[in-house]
């Protein structure tokens, strides 16, 4: 009986580190090879062998990537702002006051957030060419609110559902309309959803693809996914996989740094989005 | 005594109804900025890409309003030929649709079969105690942050056929004799699409489990195991009967994410026969190839599907998602 135990102890502890091996690996691997040049790095390899920062200043250099990362940020953030403004009126409705067609209302709204962005392609595109937004960041953030408005607004739903009547009360009590009870009592409360969804959000608009690719054409308008998925070398043969590794580097850690510190806060949002208990 | 009890109590209920109006006047404005904003951005271009799909719109013609209405063509169509034979054109009569589907929908049931079972014993092993258990959950998360194109990219080149480290494992270990072209092999190409998928979304799967997981009391283990009951016995009779909600509610939301992938499959191994999916497919005519009748024919009908199996399974699985009953 113990030796059984001690054996599903080592293969439990086996597991574990098979786990974290898998999960971490690719990152690592990335970052080794960011580093390397020549035919250093055509030899695959599992400890670092060379410290070469070439890469670094290859990706950096070129004009382009660095408006990227500008263009990144901008777009995000306004989505994130602009969705969080949205959101927080309308989650309040949704989550505070009964009223007919709730339940569907929000399940329209879901549906929204899973619909493929494919559908709406051809008809978004038609609208940001008419509003004059094409090949702007303002196209991005006008197209990105279909996928994080719905996100926040329903997070934040979730959110607020669970603050304690209690408090509402009160302040009804106290002759307050719905919108003092918004900013004055919820909002202070809500701060760290907020910065969970905002933050949720932020990643999901960083790391949109299909409408930067369709919307933006000129290379500095691109945002970074668009100008890794386009980097290329001379010729098409020839892959620059060293500054692909550097630029892929660049952006991803900044994302997990963002990601450690607000751990809890992330897989409560996540899991307030996705399973409700 | 009695008349003034009521008289007070219609005044209370007066004040309610008109403190509820007031509430849900104030709902309405709440909302209809959101609603106008979604109104915009996605029912209007959604009904739009639907017109499309019945016109003729090339990328010539879509924006100045000279593509022609031609009905069902994009879809389906016959035209019958001088010696009599019937000649099908459409989407729905083009076999590169049909591959399109066939692999969405392998690449759909595959991906989220393997990270709903990989998710699950992650979970598992998270959701018990041990040391290090906080670095373990750091660490799972780091391929969830990552984004997918750049997950694309590392992937693309840890499976590179002639330097990268994948193959370089699998030789020095003896399990395959000559270098494999993962990407570009049509046979292959799928597994690495679904290698990339499985490892990038397990994470995710793994912590909304683990949520449903920690909701399970702690005495129900506790019992179980002082009455002797096997742990495996627990785990079917116990754990998953009331992990069922969450996992069911997880599986819906991979399986409708999964069904509209694009950018990994895009950036990992364009133009692969052995992966192109729908969304990949129906982006190619629209961009590539300036053909918006037909894209948006495709789009369409992946809309399609993606609705059909929501009210499906929303109504066979009787899932609350939108946590009005609880």
């Amino acid at each position: 009986m113990a030796g059984s135990s001690i054996f599903w102890n080592v293969m439990f502890y086996v597991g574990v580190v098979l786990i974290v091996l898998i999960a971490v690996f690719p990152f690592y691997y990335a970052l080794l090879s960011s580093f390397e040049t020549g035919t250093q790095l055509f030899i695959p390899n599992f400890l670092p062998q060379s410290f070469d920062t070439a890469n670094y200043t290859s990706v950096l250099s070129g004009r382009a990537f660095g408006r990227s990362i500008l263009n990144s940020v901008f777009v995000a953030s306004v989505t994130v702002v602009a969705a969080l403004f949205l959101a927080v009126t309308a989650s309040y409705a949704l989550a505070r006051v009964r009223f007919r067609g709730r339940g569907l209302l929000l399940m329209t709204i879901l549906g929204v957030s899973m619909f493929p962005q494919i559908a709406v392609l051809s008809g978004l595109f038609e609208l940001i060419n008419w509003l004059g937004l094409y090949n702007t960041p303002w196209s991005l953030i006008l197209s990105y609110t279909i996928f994080t408005l719905p996100f926040t607004v329903w997070v934040l739903t979730t959110f607020m559902r669970d603050l304690p009547v209690e408090i509402e009360e009160a302040a009804i009590v106290d002759g307050a309309t719905p919108w003092i009870i918004i900013s004055r009592v919820f909002l202070p409360l809500l701060w760290p959803a907020l910065v969970t969804t905002g933050l949720l959000a932020f990643i999901g608009a960083w790391n949109e693809f299909l409408f930067a690719l369709t919307f933006t054409v000129d290379e500095t308008r691109r945002t970074v996914p668009v100008a890794i998925a386009l980097l290329s070398g001379a010729s098409a043969q020839e892959i620059p996989w060293g500054p692909i590794m550097a630029a892929s580097v660049i952006v991803t850690v900044p994302l997990i740094v963002l990601v450690l510190i607000f751990q809890r806060k992330i897989v409560a949002g996540l899991t307030a989005g996705g399973v409700k208990g | 005594m009695t008349t003034t009890i009521t008289a007070s109590a219609e005044r209370a209920a007066h004040r309610e109804t008109g403190l509820q109006q007031q509430r849900a006047r104030a709902a309405f404005w709440f909302l209809a900025p959101m609603l106008l904003m979604l109104f915009f951005v996605a029912a209007w271009p959604l009904f739009r890409s639907i017109m499309y799909s019945f016109t003729d719109a090339t990328s010539d013609t879509i924006f100045n309003g000279q593509s022609e209405w031609v009905g069902f063509e994009n879809y389906l169509t016959w035209r019958v030929r001088d010696n009599g034979e019937i000649r099908w054109r459409g989407v729905l009569a083009d076999a590169d649709w049909w591959n399109a589907v066939w692999n969405t929908v392998r690449f759909s049931f595959i991906s989220v079969a393997l990270e709903t079972v990989l998710g699950l014993l992650v979970a598992l092993v998270l959701n018990s105690e041990f040391r290090g258990r906080g670095l373990v959950r750091a660490a799972i998360l780091i391929p969830w942050a990552i984004p997918t194109i750049v997950s694309a990219r590392m992937w693309g080149w840890m499976l590179n056929d002639q330097f990268g480290i994948i193959n370089s494992m699998l030789l020095s270990v003896g399990l395959i004799d000559a270098p494999i072209a993962w990407t570009a092999r049509p046979d292959t190409a799928m597994i690495a699409v679904l290698i990339v998928d499985v490892w990038k979304t397990t994470p995710f799967m793994a912590l909304l489990m683990l949520a449903g997981l920690q909701m399970i009391p702690r005495d129900m283990y506790e019992s179980a195991r002082i009455d002797g009951i096997h742990p495996l016995k627990v785990f079917f009779r116990v754990t998953l009967p009331l992990l069922r909600p969450a996992l069911m509610v997880a599986v819906i939301f991979r399986l409708l994410d999964a069904l509209r992938i694009f950018d990994l499959i895009y950036v990992l191994t364009p133009r692969s026969e052995g992966t192109v999916t729908m969304s990949v497919l129906s982006y190619l005519n629209l961009q590539q190839f300036g053909d918006y009748g037909e894209g948006s024919a495709q789009s369409t009908l992946l809309f399609a599907i993606i609705a059909i199996f929501v009210a499906l399974y929303i109504w066979l699985g009787r899932v609350d998602l939108s946590g009005e009953r609880s």
